[in-house]
């Protein structure tokens, strides 16, 4: 799949259903957060309480997190772990792969349960994985006449990004 | 890789730090991080061993400011410099959008300094990029110190393709800004490109 070697752009229609499916999510398995994360850890949307959290050092761990077990996976012959999970002592972490290049993942508590997370991940996940096959057709048709925003940038406004 | 995010109207890139171990690539991202704003930074998240030896990556988020109307963000990532840790060194080049090449100036870590840059090459193929095209510069760190080799010397032997070339003290912050400043001119004309 080209998409893969391109940047990932993201509009505003495909940004809104994800964060739709996000909200749904969140509700319907009575989770604290979700979050979506690319495999790169760049966050792409979240929904929950997350002034508590850090959000960017979170996506980066989870990316991180998902790269060494993917790691482990091909080490041992398998293609990659599509589920973590990580039960903590209050809060617990459930990590999953939605379309080969982003990662899903919810933070719940005593008010949910790991089965009812489990179940309402992977109906979210089909989701996700519709808008995503969406995007990657988009940016097949749009393909060349797409102009980066950054196409007419200049030095001077390089320069000014580390002017102060 | 770089994300664009025309929703939110966000560019976030991703920079990594390669280099042999103890060579200083920690150190580069901590003085960055000690020297931003506060309001411009996310938190160091230092992946390490009780020694301090980065186990698996430092990361660190960085606000630039405004280009064109989109926020700019840089993640800053350092790979573990030790050798055994390829894997990791591996998975870290992965989506990366420009690579400091952080080189030890002393005598004694010239072949490590080899080494790395060799390994960087393999890494990066096997991440589907190339040296030879791969936004990249050429940090020569530890200047300060006695053992240091001419700069010349350096040049001679790690750069590759005609790369900017900084000298730094990372420890005390020589060149540490002017390095990531280049690297991420560099990402950003790539992605004027495209």
């Amino acid at each position: 799949m080209a998409i893969l070697s391109q940047s990932m752009v993201i509009y505003e229609e495909e940004f809104e259903r994800i964060s739709s499916v996000l909200a749904r999510l969140w509700v319907d398995a009575n989770a604290k957060i979700v979050f979506l994360v690319d495999k790169n850890g760049q966050q792409l949307a979240a929904k929950g309480d997350l002034d508590k959290v850090d959000t960017t050092s979170l996506a980066s761990l989870t990316a991180g997190n998902v790269a060494a077990t993917d790691g482990l996976a091909r080490l041992i012959g398998e293609k990659e772990f599509s589920i973590l999970f990580h039960e903590g002592e209050r809060d617990n972490i459930h990590i999953s792969i939605v379309g080969q290049r982003l990662i899903l993942v919810v933070i719940f508590d005593e008010r949910s349960s790991l089965g009812l997370v489990r179940l309402r991940v992977r109906k979210a996940a089909a989701e996700l994985e519709e808008v995503l096959s969406q995007m990657a057709d988009k940016a097949a048709q749009r393909g060349e006449e797409v102009v980066s925003p950054f196409a007419e940038i200049t030095d001077e406004d390089i320069d000014n990004l580390f002017s102060e | 890789m770089s994300f664009i995010n025309y929703a939110s109207r966000e560019i976030n890139c991703k920079i990594v730090y390669y280099g042999p171990g103890l060579g200083g690539k920690t150190t580069n991202l901590q003085f960055i991080y000690a020297k931003t704003n506060p309001s411009n930074k996310g938190q160091l998240i230092s992946l390490a061993t009780e020694t301090d030896r980065t186990l698996f990556f430092d990361f660190l988020p960085l606000d630039l400011g405004t280009v064109r109307g989109f926020r700019t963000r840089f993640h800053l990532y350092t790979v573990p410099g030790q050798v055994f840790y390829d894997a990791s060194r591996k998975l870290i080049l992965k989506g990366v959008d420009g690579v400091v090449f952080v080189a030890d100036s002393q005598e004694a870590r010239m072949d490590a300094n080899l080494e790395s840059l060799e390994n960087l090459k393999i890494n990066l193929r096997e991440n589907g990029f190339d040296l030879m095209t791969i936004p990249y510069v050429l940090q020569h760190n530890k200047r300060d110190l006695p053992t240091a080799v001419p700069v010349e010397t350096m040049h001679r032997m790690l750069n590759v393709k005609g790369e900017q070339e900084f000298e730094a003290v990372a420890t005390t912050g020589v060149g540490v800004f002017e390095t990531l400043k280049a690297v991420a001119k560099l990402v950003l004309q790539e992605l004027s490109k495209r």
